[in-house]
């Protein structure tokens, strides 16, 4: 999963990135779901994640809007990472996956992390670290405001 | 403006042309992911020449010392090339007098300046303030703060679908009210050329004052402050082959001599006592503290530089860059061209069907092409052309950019269609 300190694109768009891009899981509007918006002042994309929580668990998740293909993918893994778990592990590998786009080369990977690993060469591109982190920090409102646990 | 009668040079002579302007700059020297760069973030900042590196390294090397109140020799050798500078400036725009010529940080900082010095006491609520929806943030986030504290009134000039300025729906909204007009001389976002001196006698003949945003065009356009006619000028160092922190405000004398200092300190003032403090007259009043000695020499050297260049020469280059890009890109499916107005200047800003401009910035990066991707600091305009969220991909050109490059421009857009599709 490493890269040289100047990986080339290729390694920002892992396979597995373009295929979410493309086919994005969970990309859709659900009934009565819970909006939170996120946007990155920088370009000034806006993603929608709705969020459906009942007796501590994600019963349903999902997104929309504009983003590059990395917000887009880093959205569609983040909704199947999450589905139909609790909030507590939400809000871990929320901080999993801050640690791995944020922290320097050679940080351990946190095996919780699954597929979304393939965002690790991020460090190398810290102009698009906002982008991977878009629909997360949406997921951080959620996830961590009083009373989320018994919504 | 572009002289569409400049002579043309044969394609050798133009050839030789840009690989002398080339070899001023030697950061084009850098490779970037293995390829040399190819510069087309120029709306953003320009690459500055070796002369102006050097002035600005020479000058802390050899010359440093604070400005207008040393009697020691370094202090008159400082003052001496800060002030020369400011009559470089003054004699490139045609203006009648370097009192007119303000360093300020930068195009942002004059406007700001222009806003709450100049416009902010003479607004009643009700009053309005007219901008374009070409503007740049920074010609417009000042004015919404001048009408928050006073109550006057934003108005917009429309745009038609290809980022035209509309004169005739601009000249219906001037009114009694109107008490000032800014607008940008060339748009950053999308290249569309303002015909400032329409705009101009247009408000002059009601007596309305403008001011023109002349970021996006200083190193473009050739401007003569005084058959324009502007009542304000502002532009920022770095856009023109200068240093980045600096900046001039052109003012008429009238105006200038009439606005109270914007912010107080050293070097603005007569005399201060605690009862009374008398004020300096323009342009040391707006130049309060220390300023950036090193860039406003830069700056001079920046401008010394265009003018040994020549401004219709490289607007001429330009204009055949611009030519060739958007033919190129024309060719490319899937690809608009976001920004037709009739006249532009060296701004080419396009969408991809399905591709995010980021995705298209980030390939290119890795071609070792930079260029700027998003909503350019000018989100209304880009609303209006309907690319909003997402903004556009934007190359824009500047006097050391090559055909050669343009044709890289366009592969490494075809090779983010081959990845993202």
């Amino acid at each position: 999963m490493t890269a040289p300190a100047d990986g080339a694109a290729r390694d920002l768009y892992h396979p597995l990135i373009l295929e979410h891009c493309r086919r994005p899981r969970n990309f859709r509007v659900p009934a009565g779901a819970r909006r939170i918006r996120a946007d990155n002042p920088l370009c000034g994309d806006q993603i929608d994640v709705y969020l459906d929580i009942a007796g501590g668990t994600v019963r349903d998740i999902a997104f929309d809007g504009v983003g590059c293909a990395v917000a887009r993918a880093s959205a569609s893994l983040m909704t199947e990472a999450i589905m139909g778990r609790g909030l507590p592990y939400g809000r871990r590998l929320l901080d999993a996956f801050r640690r791995l786009v944020e922290s320097p080369e050679g940080a351990p990977d946190d095996p919780d992390l699954g597929e979304l690993a393939v965002f690790a060469d991020l460090r190398h591109f810290p102009a698009r670290r906002q982008c991977a982190l878009l629909a997360w920090n949406a997921l951080d409102e959620a996830v961590r405001e009083p009373g989320a646990d018994t919504a | 403006m572009i002289l569409d009668s400049a002579p043309r040079l044969a394609p050798e002579a133009a050839r030789t042309r840009v690989a002398r302007w080339r070899s001023a700059f030697p950061i084009l020297e850098e490779t970037i992911h293995g390829r040399t760069l190819a510069y087309l973030d120029n709306a953003a900042t320009t690459q500055k020449p070796q002369v102006v590196i050097d002035a600005v390294s020479g000058f802390y090397a050899r010359d440093n010392a604070n400005v207008h109140r040393g009697v020691h020799t370094l202090s008159q050798r400082a003052t001496a090339a800060f002030e020369a500078a400011r009559a470089t400036i003054q004699r490139f725009l045609h203006a009648a007098a370097p009192e007119q010529i303000v360093f300020v940080r930068g195009a942002t900082e004059a406007i700001n300046l222009v806003a709450q010095s100049f416009v902010r006491p003479r607004v009643r609520p009700g009053d309005e303030i007219l901008v374009s929806m070409l503007e740049h943030h920074s010609n417009i986030v000042p004015w919404q703060q001048v009408c928050e504290q006073t109550g006057a009134v934003l108005r917009v000039v429309p745009i038609d679908e290809t980022g035209e300025f509309q004169y005739a729906a601009f000249e219906r909204l001037l009114n009694a009210r109107t008490r000032m007009v800014a607008v940008s001389h060339v748009s950053n976002a999308l290249g569309s050329v303002t015909d400032v001196a329409r705009v101009i006698a247009a408000a002059h003949g009601q007596g309305i004052p403008v001011l023109v945003d002349g970021a996006q065009a200083i190193a473009h356009v050739a401007v003569d402050m005084e058959a324009l006619d502007c009542d304000f000028y502002a532009f920022s160092g770095h856009k023109c082959y200068g240093p980045t922190g600096i900046g001039v405000l052109y003012g008429k004398r009238r105006h200038l001599e009439a606005m109270p200092p914007w912010q107080g300190g050293g070097d603005m003032v007569r005399e201060v006592s605690f009862e009374r403090t008398e004020y300096m007259p323009p342009p040391a009043r707006f130049e309060a503290g220390t300023p950036d000695i090193a860039g406003a020499i830069g700056l001079g050297v920046a401008i010394e530089f265009l003018q040994a260049s020549g401004l219709e020469a490289i607007a001429e280059h330009e204009r055949a860059l611009l030519d060739y890009a958007t033919a190129a890109m024309a060719g490319v499916p899937g690809l608009r061209i976001v920004g037709t107005a009739r006249a532009k200047a060296s701004i080419l800003s396009f969408v991809l069907d399905g591709i995010h401009p980021h995705d298209i910035g980030t390939t290119l990066d890795h071609e070792g092409v930079a260029l700027r991707t998003g909503h350019h600091c000018a989100m209304p305009a880009l609303r209006r052309l309907g690319v909003l969220p997402g903004g556009t991909t934007r190359a824009s050109f500047a006097c050391y950019n090559t055909f050669d490059e343009i044709d890289r421009l366009v592969e490494g857009v075809r090779l983010a269609q081959r990845t993202f599709r």
